[in-house]
């Protein structure tokens, strides 16, 4: 009897792509299907009833919801290319810093992307406040995992490739290589590493999305402060 | 040699609580460090730079943030007694899920019922009473979360109880009219030993809102 995985995700999603990166690091074979978020099947609603979001893992008809719980039940499921260390307090400190990139790194950089004027300053604050305690985690390592990518790799990975195509948009500079060196050459080699590098969603494409969510956020909030 | 183990808590807090019932689940002596959240001492700073939070677990000299995270830490470590997650990672992810859900609503809703008023505060009674029955929903026939056993999100829920008189104090509404099957379930929890010495008094954290209510000019 085969295993059968099946991914439930959208083409552009972050978070998404962790459990991608997930999967082929371990080489588990599995099915995509793309979801339109404007118009969410059937079996999204089915399988994931609290939040009808997606990624959703579908283990042999068994549904996981959340990057970070599917990312930890795959590590638990399928013990090759360990993504967690086996040692409880560096387990610890790989959560805390998962959870620190999408509570405080994520948000700031969103930020820093969708606001305009004082509060676009304010976010640049934040996130080079926030960037600085990454910069300083990285310092001597090759990946934060170490030698070898790991669950913060992963969980932070969708830096390495979101933040080049905001500073594109906004022609803002958010991680300066002489202000984050470790953390700018990080993302360097994790967006060059095998799988990681074959595995990004087009750039015109991610471009020509996020440019038009600006644009409409620009436009809907200088309509409504007429 | 033993283990030394320090939390740094704050009493009224529910993360802390959560930290409180697991390392009595697992019967660890610990010393317990009341800090002055508004006067943060050098100790919470070097434990925690980046948030400056508690609560702090400190094992053996090395800082574990965040209440879940130091939760599934002392799960990991004394593995042995009372596992409060369970062994197969399916059943693994589903509590981790709920874990993660409870951690994302009901700690803003409840705030927001305490420090908003009118038109706000109505929508978030009505959300918040949405989300238990939720988890009245995820409960059950079951006695707790996590089957015949108490775990893992028995204990990222369980400390929200000691904030329920004060949510209906001054939301004015009764979350036992609506979710009784929920409170049921507090009392079964409180039955506990690990439970009813790790929650601080509802009047205690009543009292304590009531003074955050002046603080935040909302009374």
């Amino acid at each position: 009897m085969g295993e059968e995985v099946k991914l439930f995700r959208t083409w552009s999603s972050s978070f998404a792509l962790r459990i991608v990166w997930a999967l082929k690091i371990k080489g588990i074979e599995y099915e995509t299907v793309f979801e339109d978020l404007s118009n969410k099947s059937p079996l999204l609603l089915q399988y994931n009833p609290v939040h009808k979001k997606v990624p959703i893992l579908v283990h042999n008809g068994k549904p996981i919801a959340e990057s970070f719980v599917i990312l930890e039940y795959i590590d638990e499921t399928w013990k090759q290319a360990p993504l967690l260390l086996e040692d409880p307090y560096e387990r610890a400190k790989a959560r805390f810093w998962a959870k620190f990139g999408d509570d405080k790194v994520l948000t700031s950089v969103w930020n820093v992307f969708i606001k305009q004027g004082k509060e676009q300053e304010e976010a640049l604050v934040a996130a080079t406040e926030n960037l600085k305690f990454l910069e300083e985690e990285m310092k001597g390592k090759k990946f934060f995992g170490g030698e070898r990518i790991g669950y913060v790799d992963l969980a932070l990975g969708f830096l390495a490739n979101l933040i080049s195509i905001f500073e594109e948009i906004i022609g803002l500079k958010i991680v300066d290589e002489e202000k984050f060196p470790s953390l700018y050459s990080w993302m360097q080699d994790f967006a060059e590493a095998p799988i990681i590098r074959d595995n990004w969603p087009p750039r015109d494409k991610m471009i020509v999305k996020f440019q038009a969510l600006l644009d409409a956020t620009i436009a809907s909030s200088s309509s409504s402060s007429k | 040699m033993a283990d030394e183990i320090i939390l740094l808590d704050f009493l009224p807090s529910i993360f802390g609580m959560r930290v409180r019932v697991a390392l009595a689940e697992k019967g660890l002596e610990y010393e317990y460090r009341e800090q002055d959240l508004w006067n943060k001492s050098p100790l919470l700073h070097e434990m925690n730079p980046v948030h400056k939070k508690i609560p702090v677990l400190i094992h053996n000299g090395k800082p574990i943030c965040e209440s879940t995270i130091i939760v599934q830490y002392i799960d990991d470590v004394w593995k042995d007694k009372s596992p409060l997650l369970p062994a197969d990672p399916y059943e693994r992810a589903h509590a981790r899920f709920w874990a993660d859900c409870i951690d994302k609503k009901l700690y803003d809703l409840g705030k927001k019922i305490t420090l908003t008023k009118g038109e706000e505060q109505d929508t978030s009674k009505r959300e918040f009473l949405e989300f238990l029955k939720l988890l009245e929903g995820e409960l059950g026939d079951k006695p707790f979360f996590g089957g015949e056993n108490f775990g893992f999100v028995d204990v990222s829920l369980v400390a929200f109880s000691s904030r329920f008189y004060a949510y209906e104090s001054f939301g004015n509404f009764s979350i036992e009219a609506e979710c009784p099957k929920l409170i049921a379930w507090t009392k079964r929890c409180m039955e506990r030993e690990s439970v009813s010495s790790s929650l601080l008094d509802p009047q205690k954290v009543h009292d304590f809102v009531a003074g955050m209510r002046k603080r935040y000019g909302v009374e």
